[in-house]
């Protein structure tokens, strides 16, 4: 097996992020319209908003993760592409982490790397400490896209199948959370947390393709 | 040895007496672990006075909670490698029942936990969190099977969701392990033996033999009722073919 399908695969999903009119702008859009919708609703003080900063944050990531991940691959189970991929004989585990990582990449990884400055509207002081915080969420969304991914490959021939996304992926979200939000916290344990985040997204990109490929060859039937 | 169990008839038949006899010795142990539980035992002003005799109900619904969620990941491992329909309609039946035993959980856990602890929820506690993402995963697992169109696909997507989930439980325990716990530690199975007064454990292992033995019983009930609806599927659709 050559790695061309591989590479069309990762390639065909960035050019559909980028050509979609905003790019990368769009899940940043809806990452700083989330982030501003928070001291509106939970008040402006700034003790508060400094204490939650961090979490609005890794739940912002978290459903900027689920929106976008809805039509990953029902737009390829609809139109052959699926199976085109399955007849090429090419690893559909390879093919769907691939799609995914190609997706973080246009939509999760900007989301991280723009992190700082809402850290700052948060109140947080400027500091290093952001930019590490900023690994931290790339590393962490990384996870919630695998295991959105899973839930998005088997609702891929469901209609509406966001709503039941976030269903089945947001207990698989919780490790992610717990530990990012931990390893932000500076409080006990928070030493160890980041190799803990480490390994579930580890976890989380060594499982979720094969799930995804039996949830995907269940799509093309 | 599955495929002996795998044959529906061989279930048909077996069920026919065993369900009833579940249900008739699974209501005997709960009626007599309630009266031991509500009546006979003297009460704990440790554990918050009379309201520890909801132990009686919550004890056993966090025992089935867990061992239903095993029970349908099992089931649909069974499935999953060998086909055995009858391993897809247990996972079926077990769902629902699943969830709603761990509904029970968590309620008894908060009018519990309101006086004794002054909360109803505790976002840090490891054990309400663990349940809580068990009570999503059960509802993630019937909610993608209702959305699927045909009867196979629902048995392979509830499936591989239901693996999923299994091998993630080890670690959303692990994580939220990791935030403390207000919950009191564990006092049955310990590597020391039971911690727990004789008085108390007597009527609470009697009461969660009946309880499982009750959601056994239900489970039987409700595949005997799947397995007759495919059935009728079947005869419909061999009865428009020829018709």
């Amino acid at each position: 097996m050559s790695g061309a399908p591989l590479l069309a695969a990762f390639r065909q999903s960035l050019g559909e992020a980028w050509a979609g009119g905003a790019g990368a702008l769009l899940p940043l859009g809806f990452l700083g319209g989330t982030a501003v919708l928070v001291p509106l609703g939970i008040g402006t003080d700034a003790a508060t908003l400094k204490a939650v900063g961090p979490g609005i944050l890794w739940v912002a990531l978290a459903l900027a993760s689920l929106v976008t991940l809805e039509r990953i691959f029902q737009a390829d189970a609809e139109d052959g592409t699926l199976d085109l991929w399955l007849q090429a004989g090419a690893p559909v585990s390879a093919l769907a982490a691939a799609k995914t990582l190609a997706h973080w990449l246009s939509a999760g990884l900007p989301l991280a790397l723009f992190s700082p400055v809402l850290a700052l509207m948060f109140q947080a002081e400027a500091s290093p400490a952001l930019l590490v915080n900023a690994g931290l969420y790339a590393l962490g969304s990384l996870a919630f896209f695998f295991w959105g991914g899973v839930g998005a490959a088997l609702s891929a021939t469901v209609r509406r199948g966001g709503l039941l996304i976030s269903l089945i992926a947001l207990p698989l979200y919780v490790p992610t959370a717990v530990f990012g939000a931990l390893a932000m916290s500076g409080g006990p344990g928070s030493t160890g947390a980041p190799l803990f985040l480490a390994a579930s997204t580890l976890f989380a990109c060594a499982v979720a393709p094969y799930a995804m490929s039996a949830a995907l060859r269940l799509a093309a039937d | 040895m599955w495929s002996y169990f795998a044959n529906p008839h061989k279930f048909l038949r077996l069920s026919d007496w065993l369900a009833p006899a579940f249900y008739a010795v699974g209501t005997l142990c709960i009626a007599w672990g309630l009266w031991q539980g509500l009546w006979v035992v003297p009460k704990d002003e440790y554990q918050g006075g009379d309201i520890m005799r909801v132990m009686f109900i919550h004890v056993p619904a966090a025992w089935l909670a867990m061992a239903s969620y095993s029970a349908l990941a099992v089931a649909s491992f069974i499935w999953f490698v060998w086909r055995h329909e009858l391993a897809d309609i247990a996972a079926k039946s077990i769902a629902p029942l699943g969830a709603v035993w761990t509904a029970i959980c968590l309620a008894t856990g908060s009018i519990w936990g309101k006086p004794t602890w002054g909360t109803w929820w505790q976002w840090n506690d490891a054990r309400m969190m663990s349940v809580l993402f068990l009570f999503f995963l059960f509802l993630g697992y019937m909610a993608l099977r209702a959305s699927m169109d045909t009867r196979q696909k629902a048995a392979r997507a509830g499936a591989i969701l239901a693996m999923v989930g299994a091998i993630n439980v080890p670690l959303i325990k692990f994580s939220v392990d990791m935030v403390e716990s207000i919950h009191q530690g564990a006092s049955v199975i310990t590597a020391d033996g039971p911690k727990m007064a004789a008085v108390y454990l007597t009527p609470l292992l009697i009461s969660a033999l009946g309880h499982s033995l009750f959601f056994g019983g239900l489970v039987m009930t409700s595949m005997r009722t799947e397995i007759r609806e495919r059935r009728i599927a079947r005869l419909r659709a061999a009865s428009l073919e020829g018709g």
